[in-house]
């Protein structure tokens, strides 16, 4: 038989191992529909069945507070996997039941992974997993799945209790008590009459789910034509059960079920998780890391430290694999001419085929490394306590405290740090840093600013340079605050974030980590890298004959036409134009192709260049230079991340926007000044 | 279920008005939307044993122990979160 099942779980629970632990390498990343949240399955096989395991996304309930908890309870309702399995932390019990209960409650068949077994006993947690099972009404299966143990067992279990076919969990029924039972039969009665509000969701759980104000349900409810009837049935009695309780509704079902976690807990848990049973160590450590005098310098170490390795392992890793494309792309360039074909054969596998493959394969070492680090401030804890300690700041500018680290990532490369956006959970925070990270400075844009401040502002070049990465900073937070309080105006931004305690993180989890997304980008984004290579090279050599990227070639004949447009801006000439469209494929690349177009490669652009510009207007150039459209890659991470080509599209549009605006500001309000 | 609690009303206070190491009993979660669902779920009910266990540089966000784990809130969340004084007899752990 082939089932499909679904693995759901609290962060932090180690879900993600366990996932990994039963079903090897044999996985599969996708989207949700519609959305960016990723989508992980995999499969594994156990005693002739063949099972396969969908993980929903890490979530604490299924209220749908949240993106996350929609898709997770949408799949649970609509999908109605064979049977669910439930991550719980067995040293935090009480918080991971919650959403096991919530699950029994609309009917999920459910088996109980009770993981981290270790770490319960470490704090000397016992746990009757016999006494627990029976209170709940379903297997539990005690595991530690960084160390696999118990995995067998589970994949038993589970494979036992979907040949049984049996789902105990239809009969389960949380006791909520005389107050509000009244309330819900009233409600079970009348829904008992008419078509279910959800398929498979029986009329007791609707009558619960719309007392609580669960938003699929009063959906269901309002597009079925029965809200009113039910608001009215719920009404009168309703607000005296208010009345008695001093809260509402809503509040009373929540809290019932919380009683109803705690009782099941204290009942299977021997010592006690009150206010006195303190994680002495995780304490200490957190004494010194969210000091209100360390917090924020131990932070800023870490992320700098981050910063600087990532670069500093990663960059001698990219010269070597750039080295290794350029040399390959010589050597069948000439081989392919060697070998009688034509110069356009040639030429475009050399540059447009190898140089294409060859400037998507370079970002690989810094998304590794970096993802590595990321793997670990996240396994470890410390990735919510910078968030902590950062938190007031970034929401100063509209941003989650989390979005410091992929902001502080982009001043090296826009491309991983746009991928490090995936550290934060609402899609409105995510969008707002993807949105402003191409102005952060990357490093592929400082030898355009060392070059030119060093022929035009002499001994001013390193407050020039200085000032260009402060400029960066200034317009990202601008955007930010523009954007916020505009496009995502009516998007709340939470925090809500559980402090987990600290661990040691595991080894093979973060190189498996920092691979998977390696690849992914590889596979996604590499497609559209290559083909935009490839587009450019088709626009620089053709009509076929002409200099490579010369004013006759179609990139040099666009390049006339929209001179004109810069010449507000003070570079109002062709070669400016063909130089910032090279720089699309990677702005280092404007550089070269001024040298190129000017006949005076690198080294004799210092003679050349003050021909063309004035300081002012170079400074301009330097403006547009650092705000207009990121290169290639970052669009394609951008895209990748945002999954959407409207979004793609308005990126492109208002960061060159913002940049030519910007030049122009700077040509005609130094002119005014008589700087110019 | 439901001992009325003897002295809700009186003393009630924002979390984010507790100092560290200060604890409650909480008695209500205000507002609505899902920034209160989310304050319930994650087990801020009425009833629940809580104390504050830092706060952030800048006093924001705060941090609360409570149901075994540590939750931090954003002190514009936390307002939302009404406590009462911890030691109110047949108050603590609600009504069960």
């Amino acid at each position: 038989m082939s089932w499909t099942i679904a693995l759901a779980g609290n962060p932090n629970t180690g879900k993600t191992s366990l996932f990994n632990a039963l079903t090897g390498s044999n996985q599969h990343v996708g989207n949700w529909p519609g959305v960016t949240v990723e989508r992980k399955e995999g499969r594994f096989r156990s005693s002739g069945d063949e099972v396969t395991v969908v993980d929903l996304p890490g979530i604490y309930s299924l209220g749908a507070a949240s993106l996350d908890e929609e898709i997770a309870a949408d799949y649970l309702l609509r999908n109605r996997p064979d049977l669910a399995v439930v991550v719980a932390d067995a040293s935090n019990l009480e918080r991971s039941l919650y959403l096991a209960v919530q699950m029994l409650e609309i009917g999920t068949p459910l088996v109980l992974a009770l993981n981290m077994m270790d770490m319960a006993a470490e704090r000397g947690i016992m746990i009757d997993v016999e006494r627990l099972s029976a209170l709940l009404g379903i297997p539990v299966v005690p595991t530690v799945a960084r160390k696999k143990e118990g995995i067998e067992e589970l994949k038993e279990r589970i494979t036992r209790s979907l040949r049984e076919n049996s789902a105990p969990s239809l009969s389960f029924a949380l006791p909520y008590g005389e107050r509000l039972n009244p309330l819900f039969e009233a409600l079970e009665t009348f829904l008992g009459e008419r078509q279910e509000l959800i398929p498979g969701l029986s009329a007791r759980s609707a009558a619960v789910k719309f007392v609580e104000g669960d938003v699929a349900v009063l959906a269901a409810a309002e597009s079925s034509g029965v809200r009113n009837s039910m608001d009215e049935l719920l009404a009168e009695k309703g607000r005296k059960v208010e009345e008695e309780l001093g809260y509402d509704l809503q509040t009373a079902v929540i809290e019932r079920r919380w009683g109803f976690v705690s009782g099941v807990t204290a009942e299977s848990v021997q010592r006690d998780l009150s206010l006195k049973a303190r994680l002495t160590l995780s304490d200490r450590i957190d004494r010194v890391v969210t000091s209100r005098s360390l917090g924020l310098p131990l932070f800023f170490l870490v992320t700098w430290a981050i910063f600087r390795m990532t670069y500093a392992l990663g960059d001698p890793l990219v010269e070597l694999l750039e080295g290794v494309f350029e040399s390959f792309g010589e050597w069948t360039g000439e081989f392919f001419a060697g070998a009688g074909f034509s110069e356009i054969v040639s030429s475009f596998v050399q540059d447009g085929l190898i140089g294409g493959v060859g400037s998507v394969v370079v970002f690989f070492p810094h998304i590794f490394i970096l993802f590595a680090f990321i793997a670990l401030l996240e396994d470890s804890g410390y990735m919510a306590r910078g968030a902590f300690v950062m938190d007031r700041v970034m929401h100063l500018m509209g941003l989650h405290g989390k979005s410091f680290i992929p902001m502080l990532m982009g001043f090296g490369c826009n491309v991983p740090s746009m991928m490090a956006t995936r550290i934060l959970e609402q899609p409105r925070d995510r969008m707002i840093t993807l949105l402003v990270l191409p102005f952060m400075s990357c490093s592929a844009r400082l030898p355009v600013f060392v070059l030119f401040s060093g022929i035009f502002f002499g001994a001013y070049a390193g407050t020039a340079v200085f000032s260009l990465y402060v400029l960066g900073i200034v317009v990202a937070v601008l955007a930010a605050k523009v954007l916020g309080s505009t496009l995502f105006k009516g998007e709340s931004s939470q925090l809500v974030m559980e402090l987990p305690p600290y661990h040691v993180p595991s080894f093979s989890m973060v190189l498996r980590h920092a691979w998977e997304r390696g690849f992914l980008f590889l596979q996604k984004a590499g497609t559209f890298i290559l083909l935009s290579v490839i587009a450019v090279w088709v626009l620089a050599s053709f009509p076929w004959g002409v200099e490579y990227g010369s004013s006759e070639s179609i990139v040099g004949r666009i390049g006339q036409i929209l001179a004109p447009v810069f010449a507000p801006a003070g570079f109002g000439f062709w070669q400016a134009a063909v130089a910032l469209f090279f720089g699309f494929l990677a702005k280092e690349v404007v550089v070269g192709t001024l040298g190129a177009l000017l006949g005076a490669g690198e080294a004799g652009l210092a003679a050349a260049l003050p021909g063309l510009f004035t300081p002012l207007s170079a400074y301009a150039f330097l403006v547009m230079t650092l705000l207009y459209v990121p290169c290639v890659a970052a669009v394609a991470a951008f895209r990748r991340e945002t999954g959407s080509w409207a979004w793609t599209f308005f990126m492109i549009a208002y960061t060159t926007l913002i940049g030519y605006g910007g030049a122009v500001l700077v040509y005609q309000g130094g002119r005014m000044l008589g700087l110019g | 279920m439901g001992l009325t609690c003897s002295c809700s009303g009186g003393n009630e206070r924002v979390l984010s008005a507790l100092e560290i190491g200060e604890g409650g009993v909480v008695s209500k979660i205000a507002g609505d939307g899902s920034l209160k669902r989310r304050i319930l779920e994650m087990g801020l009910v009425p009833g629940t044993e809580i104390r504050v266990e830092r706060k952030a540089p800048f006093n924001d966000p705060v941090s609360v122990w409570f149901r075994g784990y540590e939750l931090s809130l954003r002190v514009d969340e936390a307002n939302a979160v009404l406590v009462r004084p911890a030691g109110c007899a047949g108050c603590s752990g609600g009504s069960r």
